[in-house]
């Protein structure tokens, strides 16, 4: 009977993304957006209007010059690509999927500037580069996520994107964690199993927003369901944008804030 | 003789104009839904109170599955906060969850409720003395048993429920399920904050991993409302999304079903084979989940043919490498030992609690919105819903098998009508779409916020992969949308995972629980 198995491994072939680092999501995969440095103050108002969460921030330049500074913040985007379809000679999404920071600012894109998003080392905590280098086991509680960003993690660990070669896993309990991942915009309902399952976790301790709604609330940020209060208690080392965040920005975020290759 | 206690709908989406729904008083609405319980096929698939400046108004959507219809009725019950009702629920165990829900929004009582619960303790709930710690569940003494309770945290990457058990020894009596924690608002959002691009995005964040499902469903009111004639070619590529997004979680759940009895070979196996389809709706629309995929009035992301060759090539290996994996997954015997057996829910215990989706035609019942109120390109074809007897986790597991089959077929068929002229699919018996403008692939771009018909009604259900999804929207005098009710089949099927576990080892729970696949977001909206 194991000639099944056998067909079964053959036909299965090699799943896994060799180089997690390098590799490149399709063209159409809705990454960090550039906006054009041309932008007009009426094009950027008119985006402005239409983005669903008001990610979109407009500085009118220069009095009279008609020009405007443009900005996205990735914390706040829900990537629906709406705003490139109504501007697409100015703003267009990109497939670069490595839009991780641990300074919130950063998430911030604005129009003429085409750079990659990046963590400053400087602001990350000394002690996250000393103990979990090597290893990193992490608690994930989903706040009233919507499964997909749940999914995504899950995802991190499977045979394709193999987080675990990197001794970065999921565990069960936080009391073997080294830190939070949190998903979703967090309800007012989840906060107090939060705020337990993050005391429990032993200090130092790392916390990790995944996804737009844990960063910002996203669709849900005006909803009066929501305490966030456990945010301004607690310093977030990383932000993972996306809706939800796809495993690679989730896994090269931790690589780049664990000082990893 | 024409029944005028109801107004019957024939299309799926359909709207009404809110004067012409009956108001009946509450004994006749009682005896009404009692005459159409008798029914074989007849199910509520919607029933709620609208609160308005002078009294509650309550509607009700019943389906009548055998003739294709929806029937929708009322009655109207004064501002009283000593109002009480007696409760359906006494009589047809299905409106369980609807009376509940009601009572924990408004504080209506129903008198003769054996269950009166929370459901997920809103933060616009009627009593707000009571929060999430204070639900009251069932107990029974006795010395020989003991109570387990599990989360509202998980051991796993999963969304958060609290599940008290009873039990005696291993085995468990009783399961109570306490949920909530997922509470974001959606329903109100929907009202306060208009827009037809922050529905749009709303709606596919009700489940996420239902995205295109519920999408759908907002897509179809408002093309109901707005008075949008869907054309064919868009209406297939809804449901060739639609269809790629169940085929992608049957076989995630198929993985996930080996990873709880530990055979991780079929886990490894299925879960790359997922990872091709949300794939492939990544090629087809930037995002895995197909968010952003699914709008009103026209569509984003037409597609093309590369994007439907690619389509096909995809379905192809994975089916041929899903057919290998589960033909060796459903013939050992220590996978059978586990699945065969654990879990059942009978075809009366689903059909009393109002079982949809997956968890009803595992237990016997034929119900299925594709079949009986078809949607989009379903609409003129006659789908054949699978369906199977036995309740059991292994029923569970066969029917996600067959219905990536099943959806792989429609989306072939789909795919071929709309490319290829000479290899049309026809049904005996179906009657026939008409084809004009096939080759014309120019679907229009979306248009946010048309104007909606005024003071009316709308209902649109889908057949997403966990069942029947349910979205009502009503809107006022000005076309504005007043009132919102969006159902996820996981509002039904709670019950039914309830029910499973009943006499089982609590250690099948984990798999009882999979099995099903629930949304927790879902139910708590």
């Amino acid at each position: 009977m194991p000639f099944k198995e056998i067909n079964i491994f053959r036909s299965h072939g090699k799943q896994f993304v060799a180089d997690l680092r390098k590799t490149f999501l399709p063209a159409i995969f809705r990454g960090r957006p550039v906006i054009g440095g041309d932008i007009t103050v009426a094009e950027a108002e008119m985006v402005r209007q239409l983005c669903p969460v008001d990610a979109i921030g407009v500085n009118a330049l220069l009095p009279g010059s008609g020009r405007a500074t443009c900005s996205i913040d990735l914390g706040k985007c829900v990537f629906c690509r709406e705003c490139e379809f109504a501007l697409p000679e100015k703003i267009r999404f990109t497939n670069d999927h490595k839009i991780a920071s641990n300074v919130r600012e950063r998430l911030v894109v604005c129009s003429g500037i085409d750079l990659a998003v990046k963590l400053d080392p400087e602001k990350v905590r000394r002690e996250i580069r000393t103990f979990f280098r090597h290893a990193l086991k992490l608690r994930q509680v989903s706040a009233a996520g919507d499964n997909s960003a749940e999914m995504e993690l899950n995802a991190a660990g499977n045979v394709n994107f193999d987080m675990g070669r990197y001794g970065i896993e999921f565990v069960a309990s936080p009391r073997h964690a080294d830190g939070i991942v949190i998903t979703g915009p967090i309800s007012q309902n989840m906060t107090e199993a939060l705020e337990i399952c993050h005391d429990a976790i032993p200090s130092p301790k790392l916390v990790i927003l995944a996804g737009t709604d844990a960063i910002s609330g996203g669709i849900f940020s005006e909803s009066a369901a929501l305490d966030r209060n456990f945010l301004t208690n607690h310093q977030v080392d990383l932000y993972v944008p996306g809706n939800p965040p796809h495993p690679l920005t989730f896994i090269n975020g931790i690589l780049d804030l664990t000082g990893r290759k | 003789m024409k029944d005028n206690r109801y107004i019957e709908l024939f299309s799926n989406p359909g709207k009404v104009l809110l004067d012409d729904i009956p108001v009946l008083n509450y004994d006749d609405f009682a005896a009404f839904l009692d005459s159409l319980m008798g029914e074989e096929g007849t199910h509520c698939v919607a029933y709620f109170v609208v609160p308005l400046p002078d009294k509650y108004k309550f509607i009700c959507c019943m389906a009548a599955d055998e003739n294709h219809a929806i029937l929708l009725c009322s009655h109207e019950q004064p501002l009283d906060p000593a109002l009480s009702l007696q409760a359906l629920t006494a009589r047809h165990f299905q409106f369980h969850v609807f009376e509940r829900e009601i009572h924990e929004n408004f504080g209506i009582g129903f008198h003769g409720h054996p269950w009166l619960k929370p459901i997920r303790f809103p933060f616009d709930r009627a009593d707000q003395s009571k929060g999430m710690n204070d639900y009251p569940f069932y107990s029974i003494d006795g010395d020989e048993l003991h109570e387990v309770g599990v989360g509202p945290i998980h051991a796993g990457i999963i969304e958060p429920g609290h599940f008290r058990f009873i039990c005696h020894g291993e085995l468990v009596l009783h399961l109570e399920i306490h949920l909530g924690y997922q509470h974001r608002g959606v329903e109100r959002l929907f009202v306060e904050r208009p827009g037809t691009l922050k529905q749009s995005v709303l709606a596919e964040s009700i489940a996420g991993d239902t995205a295109v499902g519920h999408a759908l469903a907002y897509a179809g009111l408002i093309d109901s409302l707005a008075g949008y004639d869907v054309p064919e070619q868009l209406a297939a590529e809804r449901i060739i999304a639609l269809e790629l997004e169940r085929i992608a979680m049957h076989i995630g759940d198929t993985a996930a079903l080996c990873t709880d009895i530990a055979y991780q070979f079929g886990q490894v196996v299925n879960e790359a084979l997922r990872t091709v389809i949300i794939n492939t709706t990544q090629l087809w629309c930037g995002n895995r989940f197909g968010k952003g995929l699914i709008r009103h009035g026209g569509t984003n992301y037409p597609l093309t043919d590369d994007i439907s060759s690619q389509v096909l090539k995809n379905l192809d290996d994975v089916q041929a490498r899903y057919l290998q994996v589960t033909d060796r997954i459903f013939s050992l015997p220590s996978v059978l030992g586990r699945f065969e057996g654990t879990g059942k829910v009978t075809t009366m215990q689903a059909s009393l609690i109002g079982a949809v989706g997956m968890a009803a035609k595992s237990s016997g019942m034929y119900r299925d919105i594709r079949w009986s109120h078809p949607f989009s390109a379903y609409a003129g074809q006659l789908y054949e819903p699978v369906m199977l007897e036995k309740g059991d986790v292994w029923s569970r597991a066969m029917l996600r098998k067959l219905e990536v089959e099943k959806s792989m077929a429609v989306i072939r068929e789909l795919i071929r009508e709309f490319t290829i002229d000479d290899l049309r699919f026809t049904i005996e018996g179906a009657p026939q779409l008409k084809i004009e403008n096939r080759k014309s692939k120019m679907v229009s771009k979306p248009a946010y916020d048309p104007p909606l018909a005024p003071s009316s009604l709308a209902i649109s259900m889908v057949e997403g992969w966990r069942g029947e999804i349910c979205h009502v929207a009503m809107t006022d005098s000005a076309g504005h949308i007043i009132h919102y009710k969006a159902k996820d089949p996981s509002f039904h099927n709670w019950m039914a995972l309830a029910l499973a576990v009943r006499n089982q080892e609590i250690s099948d729970f984990p798999l009882c629980n999979k099995s099903f696949n629930l949304s927790y977001c879902g139910n708590d909206l």
